[in-house]
């Protein structure tokens, strides 16, 4: 009888053609992919976060003419003419004098062949520098949504699973922290952060960090919202008889499908880090002089006027890095959250 | 509802108590000695903080006792005080902290209004439009446009429009809120004033405008798929009306709620924008009293922001309640 059945089931084959030849099949992973990739804005998107990636991880190891706080020593000769005006026997003379003076730094150059985006106040190359904020930026960044997301997952994916006291004490520890404002609460720390002498270059990751812990409850809320609606599905009640722990029904189960919501909020909330990251070397809290961030490189303007009127490639640069790389993980968000929602299809 | 706002009003303030509890924390963690330096600062920096308000200040907060219980009394003794409203005396500024924050938060409430109602005015029809015309080239240039607008970092855009609106062409001032030179009454005041916040304002609007347009365009879209939205246009209603009157009324009810939420940040001054304009906003004093070291007005201006975002919460959750019908509140 079973023969039987399996010699029919090749005869039908044999004289139909197979089913997978006009038929393509696609993963539901792959057919996210194409979704995602149909979208023009998407791509763009794309384009320039890895350009940015590239461009601030592999740029100084191509162009190293200049480094990170390496000064340009060669010299730069200032001018200084005094005009005075005085009058002999009613006829006006106006005698002009000129000062030279030797500096030692050449700051504030023009874009030349030698500093493709001229020097800053103090003499370092600006292109140079832009490479290296990148890197802080696109690492801090990462690193602080990594942060997020775990213990979003964690406490969020805990709060919605078991529910009762527990879910009540998460759940009221977000609300507490979501009314912290972020950036005064930053400026606490940061002042903290002022007392214990902590090395200039480590400041931004511990800053970061501590923004991490007052930002999770956002991904928590997401997770534990479907979690609670997840949890009612019939796999579950299958994962419930098969005997699984708990630990595996969670994160085997259930935070899987909660992943496509948390990779869009992950790479959206990419953009607002670079912006936070930004604000607070802007405000000359994070990245400090001499060391390199977009932010920092934006904060001479805050005290000098002359640069922000007459050396705009001094600070436009920067902050044109910043808005291409918020830019960029906005449209890849929008893009995922569009190939990922099975309602926005057309 | 009475139990309700009455239950969300208890749940407030155990907020409240949660968040004061990081405050008083975040300071416990300063070193005491480091306090003293910031206040040699300021008394060098030609204010005098006089020894009065220092002592009262270490009293208020129970600063010297490290041990557990001057701790926990520290904290004890400074939320007393913050339940009679008293938040101590600014170093800075000589007089209490509550008096700064009043003295300053008329400027910033009234530029954030400004531009919230320039932002909605705005934003809603460029949402609509977006919606009705989905996937169109018209709903993909407002979507780019405003996604710049999302992604421009404050500071940046703000010196940006200084530089070129204020510097260069000359058209306003480039900062401050009144002309310090001339002396004047009346309209021409108004117009000095009008011409002071027109680039802060522009920049905030810019900045703002994209999230209330996606958010309006996404309840748009929302509605525009239900089955009331194609009863009336069976019945044949003009597009016009479907849009306007049966659409647009429907998607007003997130905007209606959040528009709540927002009265009460509108007094928390927007500390970035009125630092590059160097506006008398509460942001910027908070700003620049955090940098001279004022730790009674950190810590007040700190929860002053949390009963605000409170507040903000609440209020949302409460006009949702009374605009939605379908939404019962227990």
């Amino acid at each position: 009888m079973e023969e039987n059945t399996s010699k029919l089931g090749t005869e039908v084959v044999d004289t139909e053609e197979p089913l997978d030849k006009n038929v393509r099949l696609m993963s539901p992973t792959m057919m996210v992919v194409r979704r995602f990739f149909r979208s023009k804005l998407s791509i763009v998107g794309l384009i320039m976060v890895i350009g940015l990636f590239i461009f601030s991880f592999a740029g100084p190891e191509i162009y190293d003419q200049w480094g990170e706080i390496e000064l340009d020593e060669s010299g730069k000769t200032e001018y200084a003419i005094a005009e005075t005006t005085y009058e002999v026997n009613g006829v006006k003379y106006t005698l002009r004098q000129t000062t030279e003076k030797e500096l030692k730094d050449n700051f504030l150059a023009p874009p030349s062949e030698e500093h493709i985006l001229g020097t800053d106040n103090e003499g370092y190359d600006i292109f140079v520098r832009l490479m290296y904020g990148g890197r802080i930026s696109l690492t801090v960044s990462f690193l602080a949504v990594f942060l997020i997301t775990l213990l979003g997952v964690f406490l969020g994916g805990i709060a919605g699973f078991f529910g009762g006291w527990i879910d009540n004490v998460i759940m009221r520890l977000c609300d507490v922290l979501m009314c912290l404002p972020g950036i005064p609460i930053l400026l606490i720390i940061s002042t903290i952060l002022d007392a214990s002498d902590i090395d200039a270059k480590y400041r931004i990751y511990l800053l970061m960090t501590y923004l991490t812990f007052i930002s999770w409850p956002g991904t928590a809320r997401l997770v534990r919202g479907q979690i609670l609606s997840l949890r009612e599905q019939e796999y579950m009640v299958a994962a419930e008889a098969m005997g699984y722990s708990t630990g595996r029904k969670i994160f085997k189960h259930l935070v899987p499908n909660v992943m496509p919501q948390l990779i869009v909020q992950m790479s959206l909330s990419l953009g607002s880090m670079i912006l936070y990251e930004a604000t607070l070397s802007y405000l000359n809290l994070g990245v400090k002089a001499p060391y390199a961030a977009w932010g920092t490189m934006i904060n001479i303007i805050s005290t000098n006027q002359d640069i922000l009127q007459n050396h705009l490639n001094v600070w436009v640069p920067a902050g044109v890095c910043i808005v291409i790389a918020v830019l960029g993980f906005n449209f890849v968000g929008d893009g995922l959250r569009d190939a990922l929602d099975p309602k926005a299809r057309r | 509802m009475f139990k309700y706002i009455l239950k969300r009003l208890v749940q407030s303030v155990f907020i409240l108590i949660g968040v004061s509890m990081i405050i008083y924390f975040l300071i416990r963690l300063m070193p005491v000695d480091f306090i003293q330096d910031k206040i040699n600062a300021i008394n060098q920096g030609g204010a005098t903080v006089s020894q009065e308000t220092v002592d009262a200040m270490y009293q208020m907060y129970g600063l010297g006792d490290d041990s557990f219980m001057g701790i926990l009394g520290g904290y004890f003794s400074w939320l007393t005080a913050l339940f009679q409203f008293d938040l101590g005396t600014s170093f800075v500024y000589g007089i209490p902290v509550a008096d700064v924050i009043v003295q300053h938060m008329g400027i910033s409430f009234a530029i954030s209004l400004i531009a919230t109602i320039f932002e909605f005015m705005i934003a809603i029809p460029l949402g609509i439009t977006a919606a009705t015309h989905q996937y169109s080239f018209r709903d993909y240039l407002v979507t780019i446009l405003v996604m710049i607008g999302i992604s421009l970092p404050s500071f940046f855009f703000g010196n940006m429009l200084k530089d070129f609106l204020a510097l260069k062409l000359g058209l306003f001032p480039a900062s401050g809120l009144i002309d310090a030179t001339a002396s004047y009454t009346g309209v021409e005041l108004l117009i000095d004033y009008a011409r002071h916040v027109f680039i802060p304002i522009l920049t905030i609007v810019i900045l703002s405008i994209g999230a209330r347009m996606r958010m309006t365009r996404t309840n748009m879209l929302e509605v525009m798929n239900s089955d009331y939205i194609r009863t009336a246009r069976a019945k044949g209603c003009e597009e016009n009306v479907v849009i306007n009157k049966h659409a647009f009324r429907n998607t007003l009810i997130p905007l209606v709620t959040s528009m709540a939420g927002l009265i009460p940040s509108l007094f928390s001054g927007a500390i970035i924008t009125e630092q590059v304009f160097d506006l008398p906003g509460i942001g910027n004093v908070a700003l620049d009293a955090m940098n001279r070291g004022d730790i009674p007005f950190i810590m007040g201006y700190n929860m002053f922001l949390a009963v605000l975002s409170v507040l903000g919460v609440l209020l949302a959750d409460l006009m949702y309640g009374i605009v939605d019908p379908r939404v019962k509140l227990e």
